[in-house]
């Protein structure tokens, strides 16, 4: 429990970072931070290390609850626990529960979005032409581009195929790759004029369960693993609290300057 | 401190005719309690009201009285051993509560700490997780060596001496959400790891003494800390957290 906590910390603050582009770089870079994200094989062993992570915290949250559980069959009619204990602490079932609902969805939303969906949209760019606007696809080569007009793109004999690559069909070679649009994709989430604000209320809610969570449970990892401490404890808790409420602070400020503030 | 006075109070205190019944809430009037008389003078004194209307006075485990012996229990109004912290039950004073008010009374509640009657619950679980390393082995031979002519440093001493006032009355058990016994369980195996004379079986005591605990049906530690704030003698979560060290030490070595 302690373990998977900590590391999905690190994963935390690793994501924080990727995300927060969304509000400090363009498109481009955050659309080639995606492409990283998901091709690199480094950070794909880590991604799978981050999947087994959660679900053994979950499963493992789950076994441990149950045990809690049972051995007290019969309640207090009158307890006090306020007084002994923080509502985080008490809490962690329900708050890891609702949390692992976030993330299911939110992976539905992105996550599937961004691996499996055919109509993943790619990254365009406007052109002036002769007074004309004209969309052309970018690709990971720095001053290729195809037009993304079909019957244009189709006299120049390519096709895209698996999603992002630019075939050239009669020689059958890849001549680019282009950007999944995820900015896009994420833009239109939280700006969507029926859900959107929804989403952002959603999401906000959920970075404050998060930081619930981890309230209790950055700190009480240490104390699991055995450490403990009148010297370093006091500064595990320090850092554990700030943790707590600047990282899902951080997060939740992505979709709310989306939502509000991005033209 | 303002001078004695009577109050009146309500009590609603668990009764359970035994092991195998099936207990109930019931509610007592008690009236002209003073508030210098202690909790369970208190007790005593619906007993006798109770016996003397002809009806079974309520079971209630105490026996030194004077907060050392971890023998009375009791959850009252929500918390073990009442109101106040760092005190067992029996130095809890009715000065402590108000005329009309309304006292909870209820046995602790844990699979490990089974009902026998009323407010009696049976406590051996601690003594078989003691029994299975709980104690250090002395060769009582005759050439027994004197425990002073051991060198310990003083900061191990005190942790120790620390660890070591747990008088396992049960509270943290009583109190934890999951019924954990791990500040019970943490503060016996930290008394005997800090001292040399307990390092030698340190491996197989931990081991020993969390499968025990496990077995006898306690919750996990999930570090709500409720136990050290409501331990009478103040043990620290500094054990719960030396014991998962030695455990981790043990299991790995």
């Amino acid at each position: 429990m302690a373990l998977t906590g900590l590391f999905l910390c690190l994963f935390l603050a690793g994501h924080l970072a990727g995300n927060l582009q969304l509000i400090f770089s363009d498109a481009s870079a955050f659309n080639k931070y995606a492409l990283f994200m998901t091709s690199n094989p480094a950070v794909k062993l880590l991604s799978y290390l981050t999947y087994i992570s959660i679900l053994f915290h979950a499963v493992d949250g789950f076994l441990l609850t149950y045990q809690n559980v049972k051995a007290r069959p019969i309640g207090y009619a009158k307890n006090n626990p306020s007084k002994n204990s923080s509502f985080s602490s008490r809490n962690m079932a329900v708050l890891g529960t609702l949390i692992l609902v976030f993330i299911v969805t939110h992976m539905v939303n992105f996550w599937a979005v961004m691996h499996f969906d055919e109509k993943m949209p790619l990254q365009t760019i406007s052109v002036n032409q002769m007074g004309a606007k004209i969309d052309y696809y970018i690709t990971t080569d720095t001053g290729k581009f195809f037009p993304t007009d079909s019957l244009q793109l189709n006299q120049m004999g390519i096709e895209i195929r698996n999603r992002t690559e630019f075939y050239n069909k009669e020689a059958n070679v890849i001549m680019g790759e282009g950007y999944k649009d995820l900015h896009k994709i994420t833009v239109a989430f939280f700006k969507d004029a029926k859900t959107g604000l929804i989403a952002t209320i959603a999401y906000v809610l959920a970075m404050f369960v998060l930081a619930f969570h981890l309230l209790h449970g950055f700190q009480s990892a240490f104390q699991s693993l055995g450490l403990n401490n009148p010297k370093y404890t006091p500064a595990i808790k320090g850092f554990g609290k700030a943790f707590a409420i600047i990282v899902p602070l951080l997060f939740a400020a992505i979709p709310v300057y989306i939502h509000f503030f991005l033209k | 401190m303002s001078a004695a006075k009577n109050i009146n109070i309500t009590l609603k205190i668990w009764r359970q005719k035994n092991a195998k019944a099936k207990g109930q809430i019931e509610t007592y009037k008690l009236d002209n309690v003073s508030t210098a008389s202690s909790f369970l003078e208190m007790l005593d004194q619906l007993n006798e009201q109770l016996i003397n209307s002809k009806k079974e006075p309520v079971a209630f485990d105490h026996d030194c009285r004077e907060g050392i012996c971890g023998m009375c229990s009791l959850y009252i109004n929500g918390r073990a051993h009442g109101p106040d912290t760092g005190t067992t039950t029996c130095q809890l004073h009715m000065r402590k509560f108000n005329d009309g008010d309304t006292i909870y009374i209820e046995p602790w509640r844990s699979k490990a700490f089974p009902v026998v009657k009323d407010l009696v619950v049976d406590r051996s679980a601690f003594d078989r997780i003691q029994q299975a390393g709980g104690f250090v082995s002395v060769n009582t031979s005759g050439r027994t060596i004197d425990a002073n002519a051991t060198p310990v440093p003083k900061h191990d001493a005190d942790r120790a001496f620390e660890a070591a006032a747990c008088i396992g009355c049960g509270a943290c058990v009583a109190t934890c959400k999951n019924g954990s016994a791990m500040l019970f369980v943490g503060a016996k195996v930290s008394q005997y790891a800090l001292l040399p004379q307990g390092k030698v079986e340190a491996t197989q005591r931990v081991l020993n003494m969390v499968r025990q605990m496990d077995e006898e049906g306690f919750g996990n530690c999930t570090n709500t800390g409720a136990c050290e704030v409501e331990c009478p003698k103040g043990i620290s979560l500094e054990n719960i957290a030396r014991m998962n060290r030695e455990y981790l030490k043990a299991s790995i070595i």
